[in-house]
């Protein structure tokens, strides 16, 4: 009898097989079972706000090897809304992605668009920029507008803090965001195919980190993230909460560490035992003319690059690696937006042949060793190796050479 | 020297035209014997891919490649690639792969038909250019030197136009005088060259809007070495349809047949069909670039094999009126793009295909059609997203190669005036 409702019941929409621990570090390979697919993790995950990722055609974020983007409940919740949303077949319809999708919660711009919002137990009042009406959005309808989005991940509503205040303010936002966790979870109306995760605040304080993390462990939600860092605060504070957070998280559920997108920080916080990643930085620098490379970053807007003949990096497979020079790229740039999709295209590419590396490495037992390659094409020299890095693999056991 | 003229005559006499068919000015043929190997051929009426610095506008490599009928010729523009000279001399490999399409035919024109520039400073030694950086003066030397560094299949010789309207007698006449002079200098730069010229030079025919200048340019230039004729200078709506038509037809009267006419300037749908009764083979596909950039997209039906009683039927294969009637329900702002809205688009930025769930083009295969919504390209329009005109572009391109498909077939099966009084009936 147990037997047969155990077998009638619905799959859970998110599984997590860990396929590999570091023997050092806490650095984990895993494959996340989402309702759109598999995802092989450590993941970073592209950002598309308005339902695209700058610049590219979903075809050519799937080909990239994409499994998962964002999209963004603020913007998408006012324009074009959610009742359009559902008519759509949600955000998957509406954009034709086939992959999975996270969206947020919409509290972050909280933090962007902090002139504009005030934040009461009941939710935030924000003013549109749109039409400059006051809309308030609450946990409730948070996770309204991210069901009719159909994301296969939603983030909680959490009250956020800037990583550089500090003070009551801090305490009263984790606590908050605990109680607005528990309205998120009684808002949700797809359990059985949306995932809610649980978001961890507490700013730079150990002790509030702690505490809310022993609450939200509490409740059974499918994942973790990590929030309210990357924000300007010290890097030493940040990998301190990151390493902080991870010791007490579930090791059979994923984290997700939000906001972090910069190739060391990816590689130190999965060090530090982090499965998933967003940033809009390489997209963003990309329209600046910024073109990720193993040893930095080379800007392509630059007169040093209109006769370099060469593609951005020699050993990138990207569409725009194999085809086009840094020369053409160059003389491109001024003219038309075709030079920003390239290096769109190669940003993405390098995000995420940067994580399959770090996951192989993972994999095959070599990933403290990947790490040192890592650091030494990065940096060059050890002299220039960024303290708080070293001293945050120095404290999973891996000591840069 | 001798070995050097004799390649270039080689190279340039090899290209071969065929004609399939003549009907009522209209021809119908094939260009054979093209590119360095001389084994690529484009068929006519055609018109050639539009680039900007060597890129399709918002296109990558790979959503090109989506484009169903992409041109095999590749139009680039002196104007926007002149900067470039040095860098293309050290890259020696030639404008192809350097853009990263080795495999096109690239035919060089001077001036980019969507930029509008300054006349008037122009000399009998220099033409001007208009490149991101400023005016280049442009001498037959500088001019032969860059398409040099180039290497394009065909090139539109250094030439002196004229933007049509209000141009005296003299003034026309003295376009053709310079253009004469500027094709004799390049003619003799190319032979004089001891580097084998692969580069088939296109003869600029100039003169305005004064009829006996047209025929002196057309006859003074088929006279020379070239190996196709440009028909300049007819952009614009300053001169009426009628005596421009008039003018193109004159024009073609004059030149041999055994060689390509291209056209620049023209490319509305009604206005392709005009100008391929009078007899011209090639034309640019900057129309739907300008489509694009309005956040337009083209939604004609060049489908002339339709029944007209399953026309009636099917009322979604041809344009519906309403999506672009008068009768409109929103109140925007006519801006300065608005106001260039041809008959043959619909503005997805307008309110009505917000909630739109239907394709650009019921039955259209493009990339854009098969995998997006009239809704979705509203919403990437309204948040100015990046996106939108990929798609667009995307779309208006394959469109418009769809359009010069049918032209071909209608040539071939003998309809074309089925398919031009369907274009004309949606021109209103």
């Amino acid at each position: 009898m147990a037997a047969a409702a155990a077998a009638t019941a619905p799959l859970p929409p998110l599984s997590l097989r860990i396929l590999a621990e570091c023997g050092r570090s806490k650095a984990r390979a895993c494959e996340m079972r989402l309702p759109h697919g598999p995802v092989p993790t450590p993941v970073f995950m592209p950002v598309g706000t308005q339902g695209t990722v700058k610049g590219l055609t979903t075809e050519q974020l799937g080909r990239l090897g994409c499994s998962i983007c964002l999209g963004n409940t603020y913007h998408l919740g006012m324009r074009p809304g959610p009742e359009l949303m559902e008519k759509a077949g949600g955000l998957h319809g509406f954009m034709n992605w086939k992959h999975n999708l996270l969206t947020d919660s919409g509290g972050f711009q909280m933090v962007s668009l902090v002139e504009l919002s005030e934040v009461t137990e009941e939710g935030v009042t924000f003013t549109s920029p749109y039409d400059g009406k006051e809309i308030l959005l609450t946990p409730e309808k948070s996770i309204e507008i991210q069901n009719a989005l159909g994301s296969d991940i939603m983030m909680q509503l959490d009250d956020v803090v800037s990583s550089t205040v500090t003070g009551p303010r801090v305490e009263e936002a984790m606590h908050r965001s605990v109680r607005w966790l528990d309205r998120c979870i009684a808002a949700q109306k797809n359990p059985e195919k949306q995932n809610l995760f649980a978001i961890i605040q507490g700013g730079l304080s150990s002790e509030l980190r702690k505490k809310c993390l022993e609450e939200m462990i509490k409740r059974d939600v499918p994942g973790f993230a990590i929030g309210g860092l990357s924000g300007g605060e010290e890097k030493d504070h940040f990998w301190k909460m990151v390493t902080l957070s991870t010791d007490y998280l579930p090791r059979e559920k994923p984290r997700y560490l939000m906001g972090v997108g910069y190739a060391t920080d990816l590689v130190v916080c999965v060090a530090l035992g982090c499965d998933m990643f967003d940033c809009v930085f390489p997209t963003r620098t990309a329209r600046f003319g910024s073109a990720l490379v193993p040893w930095g970053y080379l800007q392509l807007k630059n007169k040093q690059y209109y006769k370099d003949f060469r593609p951005i990096d020699e050993s990138c497979e990207c569409p725009t690696c194999k085809r086009y020079t840094r020369a053409f790229l160059n003389a491109l740039f001024k003219r038309d937006p075709a030079a920003l999709h390239h290096i769109t295209v190669h940003n993405i590419a390098y995000q995420l042949t940067l994580m399959r590396s770090i996951r192989e490495s993972i994999i095959q037992d070599r990933f403290p060793r990947f790490v040192q390659q890592f650091m030494a094409t990065m940096y060059g020299s050890k002299e220039k190796y960024p303290t708080w890095a070293t001293e945050a693999l120095a404290s999973v056991n891996i000591i840069l050479e | 020297m001798t070995l050097g003229s004799g390649c270039h005559l080689k190279s340039a006499f090899s290209m071969k035209l065929d004609l399939c068919k003549v009907v009522n000015g209209c021809r119908l043929g094939k260009l054979t014997n093209l590119g360095r190997n001389g084994d690529k051929s484009i068929v006519f009426p055609g018109c050639m891919l539009y680039t900007r610095t060597g890129s399709a506008p918002h296109l990558t490599y790979d959503t090109m490649q989506t484009i169903e009928g992409l041109p095999l010729m590749t139009q680039i523009t002196l104007s926007t690639l002149a900067e470039c000279q040095e860098v293309l001399e050290d890259y020696k490999q030639g404008i192809g792969k350097f853009i990263g399409m080795p495999d096109s035919l690239f035919y060089c024109s001077l001036q980019d038909p969507v930029t509008t520039c300054p006349t008037g400073f122009n000399t009998n030694k220099t033409v001007s250019m208009w490149g991101g950086g400023g005016r280049l003066e442009m001498t037959p030397l500088k001019f032969m030197a860059i398409q040099n560094a180039l290497q394009a299949d065909w090139f539109q010789c250094l030439s002196y136009g004229v933007v049509p309207g209000g141009n005296s007698r003299k003034r026309a006449q003295k376009s053709v005088d310079r253009s004469l002079a500027f094709l004799d200098e390049c003619l003799r730069l190319q032979e004089a060259s001891l580097v084998p010229q692969k580069s088939v030079m296109i003869g600029a025919i100039e003169g305005g809007e004064v009829l006996e200048e047209r025929l002196r340019s057309a006859r003074e230039t088929a006279t020379r070495p070239v190996g196709g004729f440009l028909l300049d200078g007819f952009q614009g709506d300053v001169m009426d349809k009628d005596s421009r038509l008039k003018l193109i037809a004159a024009v073609t009267g004059e030149l041999p047949e055994d060689k390509p006419r291209l056209i620049h300037g023209l490319g509305k749908p009604d206005e392709v069909l005009e100008c391929v009764e009078r007899g011209v083979d090639l034309f640019e596909s900057c129309f739907p670039y300008q489509v694009t950039e309005r956040g337009c997209a083209l939604s004609f039906s060049y489908n002339y094999q339709l029944d007209p009683e399953t026309a009636v039927l099917d009322p979604s294969e041809i344009q519906e009126p309403n999506r672009n009637g008068e009768n409109t329900d929103d109140n925007e702002e006519p801006d300065k793009d608005m106001e260039q809205i041809t008959a043959f688009e619909i503005s997805l930025s307008k309110k009505r295909y917000q909630d739109d769930f239907r394709p650009l083009v019921q039955g259209c295969r493009c990339y854009c059609c098969c995998n997006h919504t009239c809704a979705y390209l509203h919403h990437l329009l309204t948040s100015n997203e990046l996106l939108a005109r990929i798609l667009l572009m995307i779309h208006n391109f394959q469109h418009y190669f769809g359009f010069f498909h049918a032209i071909r077939q209608a040539l071939k099966d003998g309809q074309l005036p089925q398919l031009k009084s369907l274009i004309s009936k949606q021109s209103l």
